[in-house]
């Protein structure tokens, strides 16, 4: 189950020069800067590029090589543009349909009762698309291209025309759509609040090629890529169990090497539990700490010193079992703790989100 | 039964003008479609000259364009030396001229409608497994109802006044190339002012209603359609 991308375009101001090879399983973020090429690589990927040159093999199924070129509307990938781009002469069913009255019928794998449910458009379904709001627009531009049954979705900046609160509104159903489909999915942002809260894997480009790709945990955490210094820079951890504190309304995140609180949540549908920590929302201490109103802290080896941009700040790379945390401190309670590599230290953590 | 007020002739020059219309109309929605399409999309270096040559009629005198058209399709023309008819003094030369007359009132609002729809509208279609004829027909198409109804209204209306290039490569056979821009001429040549009121009265209430019927229509679906 993988996706062979090789793909050479060159502009005039701009070269594309891709050769990975991605899992074709959960979400892939396709993250960097603008300009970085992060929406040429997909729309290669849908045929939407038809000067590149290459090869693209989706699950052993060859979509372009030197001698063919399947065109966009053969290839079956559901693509949902950053605009939308619904059509205005349809109403919202007309344009949920579109794709699907095109699908033969054994190769739908996907219904529309699903679909209208997931995203949860029962109520807009007669409305025109001119009529409804941005981020219910993107919700059923995301229904028209999954009702296409694709066998990989592409996400171009689903999030990125909307306002805050649109995004808050639409995240949810995206991370319905990760947990209740098995599309692969590859998603275009260069919002890394988005990335780590959606995406398993992470394909990070520079300049129109693949500076590094792993999975999502190790290459936000990683010292040689800008994002571990960025105001959000974070770690993402995968919890192994929940249980819950009932009467004090709390549920407790068992992880490899500690247990994080965090207020009573109910399980995800996935079973996976991720928790996302901002590395400034994490504090470091030699001695376990007093009594204080802080809950969550947990021992942690130090694995990595990270020099950061601002001079007056370092980043701590914590091993916590099997999987890291960051830290932002100062150089000061550095020098004053005299931290070292491998040393234990306690990190009280002040905000936990699951994601 | 005729009705007296219009004669027979006069009746038969209606009659010729709204055929040719019709005809020259059908025509360049055969051949502007496509043309516009292309002009929509291309960015072949080509684009700027075919446009220019599109909008030509639109500055030239009609004369001079049906001097061209005389010399092309008539009796020592390139048509009949490689086999042709003469085409000059006949029906099928009015459309000819007729469509190159009207050509720019077809194929601009087309373009501009094709232009509006945008390339990531087309896109999206073919993600969703549109092919090219399907998009065309079930995407571009409803898309740009208000280009076609102005191009078929103006390359329509246009055609029905036209004079000068019927005039040089029609000629004034009455009954076969003689429209009523040129019946009217005729009448006033004849100071027959009774006649002339007639047809260029009918010919202004004709114009005045297609106009107002397409704003009317064209207004009322801004609302529907953006």
């Amino acid at each position: 189950m993988t996706i062979q991308l090789r793909f050479d375009l060159a502009r005039a101001d701009f070269r594309l020069s891709v050769d990975i090879e991605a899992p074709a399983q959960g979400v892939t973020a396709l993250f960097g800067r603008s300009g970085c090429g992060k929406t040429t690589l997909l729309r290669c990927v849908a045929g939407l590029e038809p000067a590149v040159r290459g090869r693209l093999v989706v699950n052993g199924e060859c979509w372009q090589d030197e001698a063919s070129f399947v065109p966009a509307h053969r290839r079956p990938v559901g693509y949902v543009f950053q605009e939308g781009q619904l059509f205005a002469h349809l109403s919202v069913r007309g344009n949920l349909m579109y794709g699907y009255r095109r699908i033969a019928a054994e190769h739908r794998i996907v219904n529309p009762e699903d679909v209208v449910e997931l995203l949860g458009l029962g109520s807009l379904l007669d409305r025109r698309v001119t009529e409804i709001s941005g981020g219910q627009r993107q919700r059923v531009a995301m229904g028209r291209a999954l009702l296409t049954s694709p066998r990989v979705l592409l996400m171009d900046e689903p999030l990125a025309a909307l306002d805050e609160l649109s995004k808050a509104d639409i995240l949810p159903y995206l991370e319905h759509l990760h947990e209740d489909l098995s599309i692969p999915v590859f998603y275009v942002s260069h919002a890394i609040e988005e990335v780590s809260r959606l995406a398993d894997h992470m394909l990070f480009m520079e300049n129109g090629t693949i500076r590094a790709d792993g999975p999502l945990r190790e290459l936000i955490t990683r010292a040689d890529l800008p994002l571990v210094h960025g105001e959000q820079a974070s770690a993402v951890l995968i919890g192994h169990a929940l249980s819950h504190l009932d009467d004090e309304h709390l549920s407790c995140i068992h992880l490899p090497g500690g247990t994080l609180y965090v207020p009573r949540i109910s399980e995800p549908a996935s079973g996976v539990l991720r928790v996302r920590v901002l590395a400034r929302d994490v504090s470091v201490a030699r001695q376990p700490p007093l009594p204080s109103s802080i809950l969550n802290c947990v021992e942690c080896t130090i694995a990595e010193i990270i020099d950061d941009p601002h001079p007056g700040h370092c980043l701590l790379k914590l091993k916590l079992g099997d999987q890291y945390l960051l830290s932002r401190i100062t150089q000061r309670s550095r020098r004053q703790l005299g931290l070292a590599i491998d040393d234990r230290v306690w990190a009280s953590v002040k905000g936990v989100a699951l994601t | 039964m005729l009705p007296d007020w219009i004669g027979p002739q006069d009746l038969a020059a209606l009659w010729l003008t709204l055929k040719l219309a019709a005809v020259t109309t059908v025509v360049l929605l055969i051949l502007g479609t496509p043309l516009a399409l292309w002009l929509a999309r291309t960015r072949s270096r080509f684009k700027l000259a075919v446009e220019s040559v599109v909008a030509l009629p639109l500055v030239l005198p009609p004369t001079v364009l049906g001097f061209y058209m005389l010399m092309l399709l008539g009796s020592q023309g390139p048509i009949q030396a490689l086999g042709g008819p003469s085409l000059a003094f006949t029906f099928t030369g009015l459309v000819i001229g007729s469509v190159f007359y009207s050509l720019p009132f077809v194929v601009q609002p087309l373009q501009n409608a094709f232009v509006s729809i945008g390339a990531g509208t087309m896109e999206a279609a073919a993600c969703l497994r549109a092919g090219p004829w399907d998009r065309f027909f079930t995407v571009v198409l409803p898309l740009s109802q208000r280009g076609f109804l102005t191009a078929i209204t103006l390359g329509f209306a246009h055609t029905v006044g036209e004079f000068g290039v019927v005039l040089m490569i029609g000629g004034n056979i009455p009954g076969e190339t003689q429209v009523i821009s040129i019946a009217i001429y005729d009448h006033v040549e004849a100071v027959d002012y009774a006649s002339a009121h007639v047809l260029s009265g009918l010919l202004l209430v004709l114009s005045f209603l297609m106009l107002f019927t397409l704003y009317a229509v064209n207004g009322r679906m801004k609302m529907v359609l953006p």
